[in-house]
């Protein structure tokens, strides 16, 4: 028998602290499957910011560090900089990074730092209970939008690959998805072709994953995937923003 | 090598270059521009990184990670910079990171002034970041002992995974004195065993550092951290005592202060008044050892000079003194600087009873 | 004959690869896991085409996939 699929080693062999269906879970395991195939895991460093990203910590087996809500861009440029052949990379949410880290991104993203940023955009704040986040949509309910999102007092979702993709620095800025298979392994292929731009010492990468919430939402897994195909995607398009040939 | 003639926040520079620093991260703050703009010459000579952040809660948040990596790193700020970098030293203690932190502290609060003041002392000593963690300060009062003490800071944060604060006040970080450098020290080439990265690829447990824990290792960090700053006043405190043996008024000041008050008490001492001071040098730990010996049947008076208003220090020294002699006060704030005749006309007053 | 295997300790019972396989052949609502999921149960271990649909939806890992000889 030929094993065609295994499950990778440098996460720990046990559920993961997310909720059924979240699909967290499965961007930390096609995460660590790249990892794996580029024979990084003794070579790596992890930076966990503040959010259900930081359930990271209790689930992979690689060098990490925990760090402040909105502030993996920053650290990541100091163990980046004092670290120069790790490979370096931040997974963070999308209230973590585009409302508290804001000005962490862009500019880690403007200077150019060598490292991977991993986006994790579900539109909503997951581990604090559901409240809006700069990405909700608008008419979206939340706990603090509880009759929709209303764009005249709250604004409009906000799109970081868009914006990243504006400035001169960045060298590979893209949006997937994780909501079927094909899907999934085009993201793989993603974050696999950000991962080695970084280690040939490309510049700043960053790849945006399009994940859910069942919880939150109040959905099932399985109709929060067509939540996502109905209304999240069409307004966070999926596609590369920029690939600049390093 | 001889002495050479430095500002006062290049000064701190250097020595922290030669003590071992390999990376800055700042945000521009009058008034210690002139440390980030000496480090972003002098660091890439030495093989180092600089990095001006977007802000000073980025720039603590870059040290922070440098350090994760076993790299000596600083950031250094002005009052209400050190204020926006509390939550990452907190950061730094919590999940045991050494770092230098070197605040050159203005008036205020709020934005206050650009001018120099001593207000950040109880920020410094008591709370420098939420939940509850201290941290050792050395306050110099000379560009040369400046230069000593950041010189070796790094050791003491490493000792103890534990940043390093440096409290230093405008007029300091300014002015311009000899100082004599010490040579480039010798760096660790092994890996301390909590250190991320690899670089040998070696096949290892992976590693973890983060400030959050489970309750019960939250609880035994909090203790062995209580356990280190008792220990901090057994084995780290240093003070200066100037003229005690004898002394009846027993001056407290530190920094800038102290340099104003050793002029006074020097003149006062050839007037044949029996007057002299203790000058901490770390504030945290506070030399208590200083006024615990002292012969209470002779003391009749304190008085805490700082360029603060009220005095910040006052709790520490009646603590010490409890009700053996009255503690009086003087002190300039805002901006508005110590003099020598100020100071003078302050003791003075208290020799002669109308204070 | 091809060989899907559902780990329930792993599995917490989403549903994703009963949805996306092909064949039809993973079935959810028939056995508990430990920890008190359902988890899909192989209706017919002989229908698998060892198309990887279900292990790459999988959040969770919990699904090994071998192709036969």
């Amino acid at each position: 028998m030929e094993q065609l699929y295994k499950r990778p080693k440098c996460i720990q062999p046990m559920q993961s602290g997310y909720c059924p269906g979240c699909l967290h879970s499965l961007a930390t395991r096609i995460t660590a499957e790249v990892v794996e195939e580029l024979e990084q895991q003794n070579n790596c460093i992890l930076v966990l910011p503040v959010g259900c990203s930081t359930m990271g910590l209790l689930y992979w087996k690689i060098d990490m560090v925990g760090s402040a809500h909105g502030r993996a861009p920053a650290v990541a440029t100091g163990v980046k900089r004092c670290s120069k052949n790790s490979l370096v990379f931040t997974y963070q949410g999308d209230g973590d990074l585009a409302a508290i880290g804001l000005a962490e991104i862009l500019s880690a993203a403007n200077r150019g730092e060598n490292y991977t940023v991993l986006f994790a955009n579900n539109s909503i704040y997951g581990m604090t209970g559901g409240q809006m986040a700069p990405t909700t949509l608008e008419g979206q309910k939340s706990t603090t939008t509880q009759k929709g999102r209303d764009p005249l007092t709250t604004g409009y979702p906000m799109r970081m690959c868009e914006l990243i993709a504006t400035l001169d620095a960045p060298k590979y800025v893209a949006r997937f998805s994780l909501h079927d298979p094909a899907n999934v392994r085009k993201a793989k292929a993603g974050i696999k072709k950000a991962f080695e731009t970084q280690l040939a010492g490309g510049g700043f990468t960053f790849v945006e994953l399009m994940i859910n919430c069942p919880t939150n939402w109040g959905l099932t897994p399985l109709d929060s995937l067509t939540y996502m195909v109905e209304n999240t995607i069409p307004v966070f398009p999926l596609g590369v923003y920029k690939d600049v040939e390093v | 090598m001889g002495k050479i003639l430095m500002k006062g926040c290049e000064a701190i520079a250097e020595a922290a270059v030669l003590g071992g620093c390999r990376f800055y991260a700042g945000y521009p703050i009058t008034p210690q521009n002139e440390l980030p703009e000496y480090m972003s010459v002098r660091l890439p000579e030495v093989g180092g990184d600089f990095v001006q952040g977007e802000s000073e809660v980025a720039s603590i948040n870059m040290v922070y990670g440098a350090a994760t990596v076993g790299t000596r790193a600083m950031t250094s700020s002005s009052s209400p910079g050190i204020a926006l970098k509390s939550e990452g030293i907190s950061y730094l203690s919590g999940a045991n990171l050494p770092a230098l932190i070197v605040n050159v502290s203005r008036g205020g609060p709020g934005l206050g002034t650009i001018q120099p003041a001593q207000s950040d002392y109880l920020q410094a000593t008591k709370a420098m970041g939420h939940g509850g963690f201290r941290m050792i300060v050395f306050a110099p009062y000379s560009l040369q002992e400046a230069v000593d003490l950041t010189y070796n800071a790094f050791d003491y944060a490493e000792r103890d995974r534990n940043p390093v604060l440096i409290l230093i006040d405008g007029a300091l970080g300014s002015i311009k004195e000899l100082v004599e450098l010490p040579p480039m020290k010798e760096l660790p080439t092994e890996q301390a065993k909590w250190q991320l990265g690899n670089p040998t690829g070696e096949k290892r447990v992976a590693r973890m550092l983060t400030s959050i824990y489970p309750e019960a290792g939250l609880e035994t960090l909090n203790r062995t951290k209580g356990e280190m700053a008792v220990a901090w006043g057994e084995n780290d405190v240093m003070v200066e005592e100037f003229l005690l043996d004898d002394a009846e008024y027993v001056v407290v000041a530190y920094g800038i202060a102290a340099r104003v008050a050793k002029e006074a008490i020097t003149g006062l001492r050839e007037k044949g008044v029996k007057i002299g001071m203790i000058r901490p040098i770390t504030l945290f730990p506070f030399p208590k050892g200083s006024f615990r010996k002292l012969d209470y049947g002779k003391v009749k008076a304190f008085i805490d000079i700082e360029m603060t208003v009220p005095a910040q220090m006052r709790d520490d020294i009646a603590l010490e003194v409890l009700d053996r002699a009255p503690i009086y006060e003087y002190g300039r704030s805002g901006g508005v600087l110590l003099d020598d005749d100020g100071v003078l006309e302050a003791i003075e007053k208290v020799l002669e009873g109308e204070a | 004959m091809n060989e899907v295997k559902v780990n329930d300790k792993l599995c917490k019972g989403c549903g994703y690869c009963v949805h996306y396989c092909p064949k039809k052949i993973l079935e959810l609502g028939k056995v508990r896991s430990s920890k008190g999921h359902f988890y899909p149960a192989v209706t017919d271990q002989e229908a698998c085409i060892a198309c990887l649909m279900c292990a790459t939806i999988c959040p969770e890992g919990a699904i090994e996939v071998a192709k036969g000889e």
